[in-house]
């Protein structure tokens, strides 16, 4: 530990490094963010191969649950730490089933429909969600409360609120460690869980070819079902996280952070579970960069040009399977 | 049979979501009452009765002096007006007020600067109650359109407005907005005087459009000047929004008189709509570059996630803002430690111990439930400046808008005006629509502003 500190203070004087250093770690807290929103992208493309551009929404509607069910829960004392937890909780049963019904309303009946009427009902699922969030909590902007602190006192019997972990002059936010470790466990289950199980391997199933998996007793509906209910339940926990780490909570805060992710999804191959957390993280590093180093205003075009470059090298992305299609 | 009903029930949802979007928020006030916190607690409980306006008599004898004109409408009853007006919904549309001169603006009633919009609307629906309840001549009746900070929505709402009758304007809340209804307003000869937008291009070359509040030129050499005088920083950051009229202009005059001033800037980084919500890397260059004093010109919102994020990283400079601050300390879950020692420039200082500010306040709380900022007093000015001009003017509301604006072209250039924003003087307006005014610094201390000073 304090070899680390050594090195993070000699790299302080260094000034361009220690800079460097710094601009990677906020890369990767604002990535780790992107990462955990396109795993549900990638979850719900590799199965149901279909965009579900409402996702950005879910997390919207997730973020807001957990707001008011925070709000809501007055715990005594030590339970108290619990509360964001629960909330947590609420919001993921929500969103799984508020999934599950917009899959039931409005994708299913377009199983068979060409994959362009899916893609424009999920665009207008996405409007729907954002203005009946604005009828619903109104449009004034709601601070999301911090979930990841903690409170200590210090010698002079103050109360310290203490939001990241210094390393030296570094400092790493508590809300991105969290993010970071909870995107690798999602990451971790979700492999195991496609890879290992009889839903798993049923859901694989499916997106190879429906058909053929219902000819051998897999019910197809049901699957995918399933796939979007998971795909949902990532999405709220992904809204608490965004909004700890961006705590401003209106009903569009979830459609530019969901098209950023989808974008980090494609970059690391949209269908791989392990891409989409690689292309999360290094799109929120480049973006960092870009704006670091290059302009703030040119960040985004930045970003979406390397992502051209890297389409034009590796069609499938990073981490994305060359699966050959039958003509 | 079950797609039928899909389609159905698609369509619904369609038409659902298209009247929601075409009315910016405004359908639906019984969904919207419950939750636009900011503005609306105790309002559905307080019909605020004829009596309850009439009691804070004491701004009266500024804005209306006793010119013997009471003779137009001196019986006419105030109830119907006053049991209606302050409905939570959007669009207030009181009863008409016999002989009253039509008063319309807009402002961002829903959407991210909401708490101004409402805060003016609520501050002149206040100012409109107490004359009307008065013996002054001069009535009004009051309407405000919802423009959700957007130009085009603006436009729209002006038109709305134009529709309605609008005899006299108090043009739009926010400034990019402004620009736009201003020169309609311009074009149409209806005389605007906007509580609070403002952009030095809402008045330029537009001899009809008046301000109430300072432009933001005199806003950034008033924050440079304060932050000089008072020695409260050498070496300073600005981080400002680069789509953002009224910012850009904020941030280019602080440059400039900060240069006079003999401060530092040692960063100078910007931010857009798009990439609003990471400022890891303006803060960073702020803190790499010693900055001991971050100047924000710009409006709550981001305002907030700078804090927060600032605090996230350990950097605790000193923060000045400009009157867009205002309205920070009322967001929703909003952590006041946070903006704890953030310093403002406002024309108004809720705190005052001055008889006329207290009794706004006190009226405002009682009807609203919280403290007015600035905008509301803004507002409340206006309206008592507009019942100063036509009453000197000797109008009448059966004048038509051109007839209307050329007597206030004459009025406001020539006359002076006491109200709650400005200073022992009065204020003041030149022929390009400008005011004298003089912002009054504030922190924030425990949760409230308090005057520096």
């Amino acid at each position: 530990m304090n070899f680390i500190i050594q090195f993070v203070n000699s790299l302080t004087s260094g000034g361009g490094a220690y800079q460097l250093l710094n601009h990677i770690i906020n890369g990767i807290s604002l990535g780790s963010v992107y990462a955990i929103i396109a795993l549900g992208y990638t979850m719900v493309y590799g199965i149901a191969k279909m965009l579900n551009f409402a996702h950005g929404d879910v997390i919207m509607v997730g973020a807001y649950i957990c707001f008011y069910t925070f709000g809501a829960m007055k715990l005594p004392g030590p339970l108290a730490v619990c509360a964001p937890l629960l909330a947590i909780c609420a919001a993921v049963v929500v969103c799984t089933l508020l999934g599950v019904t917009i899959e039931k309303l409005a994708y299913k009946p377009l199983r068979a429909a060409p994959s362009l009427a899916v893609l424009i009902t999920a665009i207008g699922v996405s409007y729907f969600l954002q203005n009946a969030a604005l009828l619903l909590w109104s449009s004034s902007p709601k601070v999301f409360p911090s979930f990841f602190v903690f409170r200590s006192v210090n010698e002079a019997g103050e109360t310290v609120t203490l939001r990241s972990v210094q390393l030296g002059s570094l400092s790493i936010s508590f809300v991105t460690i969290v993010t970071i470790v909870t995107c690798v466990v999602i990451m971790l289950w979700l492999t195991w869980f496609t890879g290992r199980t009889k839903m798993g391997k049923a859901m694989r199933a499916c997106s190879e070819d429906k058909a053929a998996a219902q000819l051998m007793g897999i019910d197809v509906n049901a699957t995918i079902s399933l796939t979007f209910a998971i795909g949902s339940g990532l999405a709220a926990i992904a809204g608490a996280l965004l909004c700890s780490a961006y705590p401003n909570l209106v009903p569009t805060t979830g459609s530019m952070p969901g098209i950023k992710a989808f974008t980090a999804a494609v970059f690391g191959g949209i269908g791989s579970i392990p891409g989409a957390f690689l292309g999360g993280l290094l799109l929120g590093v480049l973006e960092i960069f870009a704006k670091a180093y290059i302009s703030v205003q040119l960040s985004d075009a930045v970003v979406f040009a390397v992502l051209i470059v890297v389409l034009l090298v590796k069609p499938t992305g990073l981490l994305g399977r060359t699966v050959r299609e039958k003509v | 049979m079950k797609k039928k009903l899909l389609c159905v029930l698609l369509a619904l949802s369609m038409l659902f979501v298209l009247a929601a979007c075409n009315g910016g928020g405004a359908p639906e006030p019984a969904d919207d009452g419950t939750d636009t916190e900011a503005n609306t607690p105790g309002n559905s409980a307080e019909p605020a009765t004829p009596d309850d306006s009439a009691t804070p008599a004491t701004p009266d004898d500024s804005a209306a002096p006793e010119d013997g004109q009471a003779e137009l409408s001196g019986e006419t009853t105030p109830e119907p007006d006053t049991t209606h007006a302050p409905t939570p919904t959007n669009n207030t549309t009181p009863a008409p007020v016999e002989d009253a001169f039509k008063l319309g603006g807009t402002g961002p009633l829903t959407g991210g600067a909401a708490i101004y919009g409402n805060a003016a609307k609520n501050g002149a629906q206040i100012a409109v109650d107490e004359i009307n309840a008065s013996d002054s001549a001069v009535k009004f009746e009051l309407r405000y359109e919802d423009d959700a900070h957007d130009a085009e929505k603006a436009v729209n709402a002006y038109n709305s407005l134009k529709d309605w009758g609008m005899q006299i304007s108090l043009g739009s809340v926010t400034s990019k907005p402004a620009e736009a209804t201003s020169a309609e307003s311009f074009a149409d000869s209806i005389f605007s005087l906007t509580p609070s937008a403002s952009s030095p291009a809402t008045i330029a070359g537009k001899d009809n459009v008046f301000q109430m509040c300072f432009t933001d030129p005199n806003q950034g050499t008033a924050s440079a000047e304060y932050i000089g005088t008072q020695n409260l920083g050498s070496r300073i950051a600005v981080i400002w929004k680069s789509d953002d009229v009224y910012s850009k202009g904020i941030r280019d005059t602080f440059l400039e008189e900060a240069d006079a001033q003999g401060l530092q800037v040692v960063s100078d980084t910007t931010f857009s709509d798009g990439n609003a919500t990471d400022f890891s890397v303006q803060l960073n260059d702020a803190k790499n570059n010693e900055a001991d004093l971050v100047f924000l010109p710009m409006y709550y919102e981001p305002a907030s996630l700078i804090l927060a994020q600032a605090s996230a990283m350990g950097y605790a400079p000193k923060w000045f803002g400009v009157d867009g601050m205002d309205g920070i300390l009322t967001m929703q879950g909003f952590d006041a430690s946070l903006a704890e020692g953030v310093m403002l420039l406002t024309p108004f200082n809720a705190d005052s111990t001055d008889e006329k500010t207290a009794a706004f306040v006190a009226e405002y709380e009682k009807r609203f439930g919280e403290k007015p900022n600035q905008f509301a007093a803004d507002a409340y000015d206006c309206v008592y400046a507009y019942c100063q001009a036509l009453t000197a003017a000797n109008a009448t509301s059966d004048m038509d808008a051109a007839t209307i604006n050329g007597l206030m072209k004459e009025q406001f250039t020539t006359m002076t005006f006491y109200g709650l924003t400005g200073t022992e003087s009065g204020l003041t307006w030149d022929a390009s629509g400008a005011v004298s005014k003089s912002p009054k610094g504030m922190v924030i201390t425990n949760g409230a502003y308090v005057g520096m000073d």
